[in-house]
């Protein structure tokens, strides 16, 4: 009993020293979640279930997220139409920062106001930029993780969006 | 109004104004380009995994270690022990680390680090850095994360804590 007791002491205390202890792996659900748009109008993941979603995480003290977004509006407004929703998360700790960004830089995707409780239902948003693409079935099917290679994170929405079609 | 509240409220703002008067550091205005994280020299830099043997040997004394980078990121993980500090690319952050350093001794014994992305794109430790410099601190460090906090320090297991 003691021994039983003593190792579920060590997990629970193992489990609050990982600071990325939810799971967030490639094939698991991806945390439902809802948050404000710019417009504080509340929007939740479920509601894009059918579509290909590519969840960015950016800041807009962030250089290398800037240099993404245009790239993604892009891709909204090519790709929208076969099924692709990106979706922009701020994680800025002030969301006037956000919306200064976004009124100088539209996207042509919701922007919502991201913060930690949302970072650590995704295992922690522990760096920039940071982006899943989560399946029509609500699937975690790629994760990018900083300075990422667009050309091929491209290539992988084409391919799903062929799936999709299929 | 209340007398002694109007008194306590004027001595404040003649504080603030002597205190910045004083101290140019303090009322130093925020460049309008951050400070590169490449501008800190190498000498200056302290690796990840260097810096957590430091804290898992008992006998070692411990750095002072200051989170200068976003609180969303400092609430999700911090290295454990680490105090906030506030983000070196606001004024309200350095004004923040100032007053956090401001009993210290000059020789005292600092880490300051970011990890909100990768480092050449750091809009926050060079600024600290550069605050701290400012201010006189001859044994400060910089943490030099590659990538960014979860890759460079939480995924190699080293010590973590979470919350404000």
């Amino acid at each position: 009993m003691k021994l039983t007791a003593h190792i579920a002491a060590t997990v629970i205390l193992g489990a609050s020293l990982c600071g990325a202890a939810d799971s967030t792996a490639i094939g698991d659900r991806a945390p439902d979640f809802s948050r404000p748009d710019l417009a504080g109008k509340p929007v939740r993941l479920a509601d894009y279930h059918g579509k290909l979603v590519l969840l960015n995480f950016w800041a807009s003290w962030c250089g290398p997220c800037l240099e993404e977004m245009p790239k993604f509006s892009g891709w909204q407004r090519e790709y929208g139409a076969q099924g692709l929703q990106v979706i922009g998360v701020s994680m800025d700790d002030d969301s006037a920062a956000a919306r200064r960004l976004i009124a100088r830089h539209p996207t042509t995707y919701p922007i919502l106001l991201g913060d930690a409780a949302l970072g650590e239902s995704f295992g922690g948003v522990l760096g920039l930029p940071l982006s899943y693409l989560i399946d029509p079935n609500g699937r975690i099917v790629a994760r990018y993780q900083g300075n990422g290679d667009l050309a091929k994170m491209e290539t992988k929405i084409k391919a799903l969006l062929a799936q999709r079609s299929r | 109004m209340n007398l002694q509240l109007i008194k306590k409220f004027t001595s404040a703002i003649v504080g603030c104004v002597l205190i910045g008067t004083a101290n140019p550091a303090l009322a130093a205005p925020k460049p309008a380009t951050p400070q590169p994280a490449a501008s800190i020299p190498a000498a200056s830099l302290i690796q990840p995994a260097e810096l957590a043997a430091l804290l898992q040997s008992p006998a070692a004394p411990k750095p002072l270690i200051l989170q200068v980078g976003f609180r969303t990121l400092y609430v999700q993980s911090h290295i454990s022990g680490a105090e906030y500090a506030g983000p070196g690319n606001e004024e309200s952050g350095l004004q923040r680390l100032r007053e956090r350093v401001a009993t210290l001794p000059k020789d005292a014994a600092i880490v300051i680090y970011c990890g909100c992305c990768p480092w050449n794109h750091c809009p926050n430790v060079g600024e600290a850095f550069s605050a701290l410099q400012g201010l006189g601190f001859t044994h400060v460090k910089v943490m030099y994360v590659a990538e960014n906090f979860g890759d460079d320090w939480v995924n190699k297991g080293y010590p973590v804590a979470k919350g404000s």
